[in-house]
């Protein structure tokens, strides 16, 4: 019996004219995913995709959390394939679903017929499919209303397809249709969440992770790869600069007044990232800012450290509650990641009071007691690139 | 004489990749994984390696692997700590009667705390011992004295269908790295298993918590394996059983090459009149248990050990007792007294094979038979 992978497609599908454009992102992001499991034929007809293996050996659980990450699937389901012939059809059912239809009590069948040169009607496959089902599983009985199976018959161009209920897909729209931004990521809890739903929007991503040895360790910076390569699952290959920050940090604590050291932190960090975006094709930086979280994230503090950069920033977690922001991240398993205690270069040199409502101009008059020039450019220049896949 | 040794079920020879890793590990990165400098960065990113091969090798994920110090360690915490979790939950316990005493002694000190403990004696028992109220059901996959291969997925449709909140504890001692066992497929909340039993260093082990699943710990005093084992890790151990798991031969081939030498044992044995096979066929073929009827277990067992052959009598961890578990079979007592184990690992050949047979006959020729 033959299994594949049947995908229907997200909001792809209400695109005009640029549609194939989405479509063919969709499936180069699905060919390059699935060619680490093993080998397949993907396919897209009538808009829906089929994944069919090379090798009958394939583990199909495997396929299935692969698909599951791929932004701009709707939902999917596994299915089994056969010839357009009623008995072939009914004779695969109950084969294939034998293991479904031993926990649940009732079920019905639908039948889609696209393909009208199949003798039966809908009505006819329901009721053909349904009957042989009952016969056979005498345990489960038909309930059309509130079926906690739902068996659909396709007879589609190429063959009949039987499946049982859908599975959700990651939504979204494929990633790289929309451009390519910089995430700043720290290694707590927002940053992953914050890159995971900018790539759901089609996003590339490119990340940019600040250092400060001694003050930080080596553990704190494996920790942010760890965390992008949970993110990667969903969002594709990245590119990661970590950038050398403990310069600017000693600076800033040396000559700057104490509460307005995390604002002006930022604002470097957002400057550094920004020059690292334009280098590397981004339009945009994301951050994990959600309003009133900390004293940085109030919307004085946001005004002053937007402007410091003239890109747009996006922040996608600015509405959200740390309770949403969580729930989120243990879906996407970086939360206990996350967790982790080592220290980051956002916890160094934290003021005892930091200022709430920093007034822009005094900040950058702090600021400019510094070299701000020389500082970004030594930071810049000591990137180090780690390709996380 | 060479030295023949046939009881890779108790435990096996530490293969020659995890023994350099272990001197690595105690000369080099000897640094506490713990500690926050670089050499004990060091130690924990050997550890976190570790973690990734087994969890790589189960299928699951990294944060679902915690290291123990073996299999009956493994089992206390499965056991005791499911039960403490889900307490509050019911009050009953199922497992078989033929468990490994870590998890049959376990279950023995649960009944004297007055949790009910129902033992199966066949997998048809099931759906009637597995009640709502019932909150662990705890089976091994492959038995340690016969070989027999438990129905898993089975169990955890019959959990499923009864709607309790037990927690499916699978100890796969026996099974680990010789069948295919992937927890997620199968439906298994806890997994244990053992580094020494696949050449690996004795003093480690595996425990394959389901994320979601809760156990609470049998010790306290410390943050490593996320508190559920606290202690210090012994790397040397944990990177030694790592190097065992990844130089583990391919599980289809090395079945095949059990069953040639199994069927070859079983052939051979098959001629001598006396001889009882008291595994069967479909039991793994890493283990064949006979009995050599009117020869005592220990008496066969030190004849051939003073041919340089090692095999164990009944099962390793029963030593002195009667089996439980041939008893739970309903084999006679004679055939009890006088039963052995045969265990097979990649280092032997069929000329080990030639070698007890001629031996077994030797002995059942020469040694005083009792009535």
């Amino acid at each position: 019996m033959k299994e594949i992978i049947l995908i229907k497609l997200g909001e792809i599908v209400l695109k005009g004219l640029n549609r194939k454009n989405f479509e063919d992102a969709l499936m180069r992001n699905l060919k390059r995913r699935l060619a680490k499991i093993g080998e397949f034929h993907v396919q897209i007809a009538q808009s829906t995709i089929s994944i069919s293996p090379v090798h009958d050996d394939t583990d199909f659980d495997e396929v299935e959390d692969c698909v599951s990450k791929v932004f701009g699937i709707a939902a999917f389901s596994r299915a089994c394939v056969t010839e357009k012939d009623i008995d072939k059809i009914k004779q695969a059912a109950v084969e294939y679903l034998a293991d479904t239809f031993d926990t649940p009590k009732t079920f019905k069948v639908e039948a889609k017929r696209s393909d009208k040169k199949f003798p039966y009607k809908s009505p006819e496959i329901c009721e053909e499919v349904g009957g042989y089902l009952s016969d056979n599983f005498p345990n489960i009985s038909v309930d059309v209303h509130n079926p906690d199976v739902t068996v659909t018959v396709e007879i589609r161009d190429f063959g009949a397809y039987i499946r049982a209920g859908l599975i959700r897909g990651a939504g979204g729209i494929p990633v790289g249709t929309g451009g390519k931004a910089c995430v700043l990521i720290s290694g707590g809890i927002d940053s992953p969440v914050a890159s995971y739903m900018m790539a759901k929007r089609g996003l590339e991503l490119t990340a940019v992770h600040f250092a400060s040895p001694p003050y930080t360790s080596i553990r704190a910076e494996e920790k942010v790869i760890e965390l992008l390569q949970r993110v990667a699952k969903y969002s594709g290959r990245m590119k990661m600069f970590t950038v050398p920050f403990t310069e600017i940090q000693e600076q800033i604590r040396e000559k700057c007044k104490e509460d307005y050291f995390t604002i002006i932190m930022r604002r470097f960090m957002m400057e550094i990232a920004e020059e690292i975006a334009r280098k590397n094709g981004c339009h945009a930086l994301i951050t994990g800012e959600s309003l009133g979280q900390v004293a940085s994230q109030t919307l004085n503090a946001i005004e002053c450290t937007d402007n410091a950069c003239n890109m747009p920033v996006f922040r996608p977690l600015i509405g959200m509650d740390k309770e949403e922001i969580i729930s989120v991240s243990r879906k996407i398993d970086t939360f206990e990641v996350s967790i982790q205690p080592y220290e980051d270069c956002c916890t160094v040199f934290t003021p005892k009071h930091p200022k709430t409502k920093p007034v822009l101009s005094e900040v950058i008059a702090e600021q400019n007691k510094l070299d701000c020039k020389g500082l970004i450019q030594r930071a810049v220049e000591g990137v180090k690139l780690t390709n996380i896949e | 004489m060479k030295e023949i040794y046939l009881d890779n079920s108790a435990t096996t020879k530490v293969c020659q990749q995890a023994v350099e890793k272990m001197i690595e590990i105690m000369t080099e990165h000897y640094g506490n994984p713990s500690s926050l400098h670089k050499k004990g960065y060091e130690a924990q990113k050997e550890l976190e390696a570790v973690r990734k091969t087994v969890a790589d090798f189960l299928s699951a994920e990294k944060e679902e692997i915690y290291f123990t110090s073996g299999g009956t360690e493994g089992n206390n915490t499965a056991v005791f700590g499911a039960v403490g979790a889900l307490k509050r939950r019911g009050n009953r316990i199922v497992t078989t009667s033929m468990e490994h005493s870590s998890v049959i002694e376990s279950m023995q000190k649960l009944e004297k705390d007055g949790f009910e403990v129902i033992y199966i004696n066949s997998f048809d028992e099931l759906a009637n011992a597995v009640t709502k109220d019932t909150i662990l059901v705890s089976t091994m996959a492959v038995n340690n004295e016969t070989g027999f291969i438990n129905p898993i997925e089975k169990v955890r449709k019959i959990i499923d269908k009864t709607n309790s909140p037990a927690l499916f504890h699978v100890d796969a001692v026996q099974a680990f790295g010789k069948i295919p066992l992937k927890p997620k497929k199968l439906g298994i909340d806890i997994l244990t298993a053992s580094s020494h039993k696949i050449h690996g260093p004795k003093g480690a082990g595996i425990l394959y918590l389901r994320k979601g699943a809760r156990i609470i710990p049998l010790h306290y005093g410390g943050e490593q394996e996320k508190k559920i084992r606290p202690g210090t890790e012994p790397l040397p151990n944990i990177c030694g059983m790592g190097e065992a798991v990844k130089n583990l031969p391919d599980m289809n081939k090395e079945l095949q090459f059990m069953h040639e030498l199994n069927t070859y044992c079983r052939e051979k044995l098959k001629d001598i009149s006396n001889v009882h096979i008291n595994s069967n066929e479909n039991c793994l073929p890493y283990i064949i248990n006979f009995s050599v009827e009117g020869i005592k277990s220990e008496t066969m067992l030190h004849y051939l050990e003073e041919k340089n052959i090692y095999i164990s009598s009944g099962s390793a961890c029963a030593k002195g007792k009667k089996s439980h578990v041939l008893t739970a079979m309903g084999l006679s007592d004679n055939l009890i007294n006088s039963a052995l184990r045969v265990s097979f690992s990649r280092y032997n050949s069929k000329s080990d094979i030639d070698e007890l047979v001629k031996a077994v006959i030797n002995a059942n020729n020469t040694l005083a038979k009792i009535k």
